[in-house]
């Protein structure tokens, strides 16, 4: 009878799933006791043979790749940095690309704002000249070839008939070390300039806007374009439905 | 201004990537270590290759989406394990084969006679390992995994408790019925020659 409750744990005392203290007694009657010592050995023997028949399946080694496939981290540009070193590398970057980006839109915008200054400073210092033009004349087959030989470029001037403009002369002049040439226009007293340059010369950013009118800050109304590979820009203290009016002549023109 | 913006993609592109990698990489020496012995429990549990492939992949496929919400430091093998049952149980065959399960009774178990004759000294004398496998393959599903998990996997009680999500009392009482149900098929009589 003793044995009988022994018996009924003997699975657990196999599998060593007995309390501590009972596994040591478990021991020491299975050391004395020849039924259980032999009912131990044959559960023994078949916990061995279920572990060998269990392992019966094995998978094939086209099966194991895909699962492999599956889980194994995806090829990588790594360089073997921390994860915090990572971040920063990347906030570095940012802010790299953020600062190279606004300088040179800085960069542009103030080479833009400088031609702006200088075509607003020629068109002023003409007008405040005792001898605002070098050929005085309203004929525009009179003015155009004056500049032949002093420009490297020609261009056209446009028919003024049926309009409000009138061609008052023309000079030469000069923009970022490039030699054009300033037409004076007048419409109801109020003066514009023309000035034209070879495009090519000119050091404009190439983000140059042709359709960007002055900086506010120029007391100026300005239109420019690019035709013909040259550069025009019409300012004066005119509206700009004037300025815009006499450049759509020059832009027939050309 | 498109370049830049590709460059800062790029660099958030290759930290996120990264991050995923290191956590994949994880996984695979955590998971890969069982594989062949998952695809062997698969094999038990479906009874045919190619449902117990389909299982396993689908094992890997979950416990790597859901290996994030593994707790580090616990037992992996418990945890996959467990994602492969239940995703058994929920298969086609897991619910037929699960349509009846033997009732878990405790305190009923029979304290077998020791005789001269015993089904293990029968298996060991004949050698029959197909035999052994053939009885294993006719045990209810709920007893073979248990058996399976205590005798091949050779996982502690507390294990298979946590693989099963069952209470220790009832991995103790159906592996003891299990045995029980395999000692009485491999009986002389009970199997045909």
């Amino acid at each position: 009878m003793v044995c009988e409750s022994w018996k009924a744990k003997l699975d657990t005392y196999l599998d060593g799933e007995l309390p501590e203290e009972e596994m040591r007694e478990f021991d020491a009657h299975v050391r004395g006791c020849p039924s259980c010592s032999a009912d131990a050995l044959t559960r023994v023997q078949m916990k061995r043979a279920i572990l060998l028949a269990g392992k019966r399946f094995t998978p094939s080694a086209e099966f194991r790749k895909r699962i492999q496939q599956g889980v194994a981290p995806q090829p990588q540009r790594s360089f073997g940095l921390s994860f915090g070193l990572r971040w920063a590398l990347a906030a570095a970057a940012v802010i790299l690309v953020i600062g190279m980006l606004t300088i040179s839109y800085v960069s542009s915008r103030s080479g833009r704002d400088q031609i702006y200054s200088e075509v607003a400073d020629l068109h002023v210092a003409a007008l405040a000249s005792s001898s605002p033009v070098d050929v005085v004349s309203t004929d525009r087959h009179t003015v155009k070839p004056w500049f032949q030989g002093k420009i490297p470029f020609a261009f056209n001037l446009p028919e003024l008939q049926n309009t409000e403009f009138s061609l008052l002369g023309g000079r030469m002049t000069y923009l970022d070390q490039t030699p054009g040439a300033h037409l004076i226009y007048d419409i109801r007293k109020h003066h514009i300039s023309v000035l034209v340059f070879q495009e090519r010369s000119l050091k404009l950013s190439a983000s140059w806007d042709e359709t960007s009118l002055a900086p506010k800050r120029l007391p100026f109304n300005m239109e420019t374009w690019s035709q013909g590979g040259l550069r025009y820009f019409v300012i004066g203290d005119a509206n700009a439905a004037d300025i815009d009016s006499l450049a759509k002549l020059f832009k027939a023109t050309s | 201004m498109s370049d830049g913006n590709k460059t800062i993609a790029g660099w958030f592109t290759l930290v996120y990537v990264s991050e995923t990698s290191l956590a994949s990489g994880s996984f695979e020496q955590l998971a890969m270590p069982h594989f062949e012995r998952l695809y062997n429990f698969a094999c038990w549990l479906t009874q045919d290759r190619q449902e117990a492939e389909d299982l396993v992949q689908e094992t890997y496929t979950k416990a790597l989406k859901g290996f994030a919400s593994f707790q580090q430091g616990t037992n992996f093998r418990a945890w996959i394990y467990k994602i492969l049952r239940n995703t058994f149980l929920t298969s086609r065959t897991g619910l037929k084969a699960t349509a009846t399960v033997p009732l878990d009774v405790e305190g009923e178990e029979e304290v077998l006679p020791t005789a001269k004759e015993t089904p293990e000294s029968i298996l060991l004398q004949r050698s029959d390992w197909q035999l052994l496998q053939q009885a294993m393959e006719r045990l209810p599903v709920t007893y073979r995994e248990v058996l399976l998990l205590c005798e091949v996997e050779e996982m502690s009680y507390q294990e298979i408790s946590s693989t099963l999500g069952i209470p220790i009392g009832t991995v103790m009482s159906r592996l003891s019925r299990a045995r029980k149900t395999l000692r009485a098929d491999l009986r002389p009589g009970v199997q045909e020659g």
